[in-house]
């Protein structure tokens, strides 16, 4: 079982360094995103310092949904899926290792960057690791739980836009929590709270959405 | 005893789904009357609040609707997914506008009630931020049910994502009541008559059952309608008097 997981993540990966230019596009996306903002509320730094964390973690979480599509379509294409659906090893294993790869893939590359775009809102140093801290937690989450969202408008005519509506209302917990640590670390109140709740999520993302996206895997390559 | 299994085919469940709605439809027509007329003439003028308090009486039993409606279409759709029955992914189906609905007027009449008590049309009170995001979820599901020309497919898809929202709604709540308590104190509250007068409660509960007929009649009708589309080619729908005529 173990060995199946393995074996996914690396085919993943291998995958995904084929073809680099799907992994730096939500990359500059959420660059892009994140230098729009002070253009468009201006250059003032202690606005962009107060709204940082917000800017972030939206960004964070548009650049998640927008690599969910990717996350089964190639494989659904091909007919790996089927092949995955008929393996005799669990199927929420396997949707795991997926995640997991994708997560490496189009989550890990934001968290490294953002201490960079956090010095272009001049964010002090203690602020950048705790905003490094919840994405670092948090971003595996909005993979899981996209990944319900992903399996169940497998293969459906505009799945794109359909997708943010399924997923971004169950994004706001993450959401509320993540930018919640960094902004109550910045004001001195201490993240604490807010970080153990985010890991909470995640553990029990990792625990429920694998098995929500098998079932709706099932339910879609039918 | 009834057997309720036998009520599990659509073509028995048919009859009996326009009997209850018609039943309903007066229950709702009676109860609507007699609990607008006490509403508007009836309950006494709150002190504090004037007469604007009295869109409370659609207000909460919209909002206590929107959010029990999303719990019965979750059974329904868990019915549906763990039982393989048709008819209870048509009754999900067929509730899901009505909630939507009832979210939308739960919104809409809280802003304006919200406009001459807090002098705002929406506050991010915890509340309104819920309710809001509910809205989200009844409309997620009916444009995930709307992309998905296969019936079959789109009802498991449908049951998965009402049973993930489900769990998320407890979460959705109590992460926005911390995020909102800790923003700031609530410098509104709604229950600032909490002592609510007794005639104005039963008002509100005459109110609650009129709305709740309302769904139950509107949901059977409009499951009536999906039935007839769905066994369009069956032999029985062809045989109703209705059809036949």
């Amino acid at each position: 079982m173990f060995e199946a997981f393995r074996t996914i993540v690396s085919r993943d990966l291998l995958l995904a360094m084929r073809r680099r230019s799907d992994v730096l596009t939500t990359l500059f996306f959420f660059v892009i995103v994140v230098s729009l903002f002070p253009l468009g509320i201006g250059p003032e730094l202690d606005t962009l310092r107060l709204i940082a964390p917000g800017v972030f973690w939206v960004a964070a979480l548009l650049a998640s949904m927008l690599a969910l599509e990717k996350l089964f379509f190639v494989d659904y294409q091909d007919g790996a899926l089927e092949q995955m659906l008929l393996a005799p090893q669990p199927l929420s294993i396997l949707v795991l290792g997926k995640v997991l790869a994708h997560w490496l893939v189009t989550g890990l590359p934001l968290v490294l960057l953002s201490p960079l775009l956090g010095l272009q809102y001049d964010l002090p140093g203690d602020t950048i690791i705790t905003m490094m801290i919840t994405l670092l937690v948090g971003t595996p989450a909005l993979s899981l739980i996209g990944a319900i969202g992903a399996a169940l408008t497998l293969g459906l005519r505009g799945g794109g836009v359909l997708v943010s509506l399924l997923v971004l209302p169950l994004y706001i917990p993450v959401l509320i929590f993540g930018a919640g640590a960094v902004e109550a670390e910045a004001s001195g109140l201490g993240g604490a709270g807010h970080l153990s709740m985010l890991g909470a999520i995640l553990l029990l993302s990792i625990l429920a959405a694998p098995l929500a996206t098998s079932a709706a895997l099932r339910i879609s390559a039918e | 005893m009834v057997n309720i299994y036998k009520f599990a085919s659509p073509a028995t469940f048919y009859p009996v789904a326009g009997k209850i709605a018609r039943v309903s439809t007066w229950i709702a027509v009676l109860l609507l009357a007699v609990g607008l007329y006490m509403s508007f003439f009836v309950a006494p003028t709150d002190y504090k609040q004037g007469e604007g308090y009295r869109i409370i009486f659609i207000h909460v039993p919209a909002a206590w609707m929107s959010m029990f409606i999303y719990v019965v279409m979750a059974f329904w759709a868990g019915v549906g997914l763990v039982f393989n029955t048709r008819l209870s992914s048509m009754m999900a189906q067929a509730l899901a506008p009505t909630g939507a609905i009832m979210t939308f007027i739960a919104l809409w009449t809280g802003a304006f009630w919200g406009k001459p008590m807090w002098g705002a049309w929406w506050v991010w009170d915890a509340r309104l931020t819920s309710e809001l995001i509910l809205f989200f979820l009844y409309i997620g599901f009916i444009a995930l049910q709307g992309a998905i020309d296969d019936t079959r497919r789109a009802d498991r898809a449908g049951a998965v994502l009402l049973l993930v929202g489900v769990v998320n709604i407890p979460i959705i709540y109590f992460s926005v009541k911390w995020w909102n308590t800790l923003h700031q104190g609530a410098s509104v509250s709604i229950k600032n008559g909490s002592a609510m007068s007794t005639i104005m409660l039963q008002t509100m509960l005459i109110m609650t059952f009129a709305f709740w007929a309302y769904s139950i009649a509107v949901a059977l009708y409009r499951v009536r309608s999906i039935i007839l589309e769905r066994e369009k080619d069956a032999r029985w729908v062809s045989e109703l008097p209705e059809i036949r005529r």
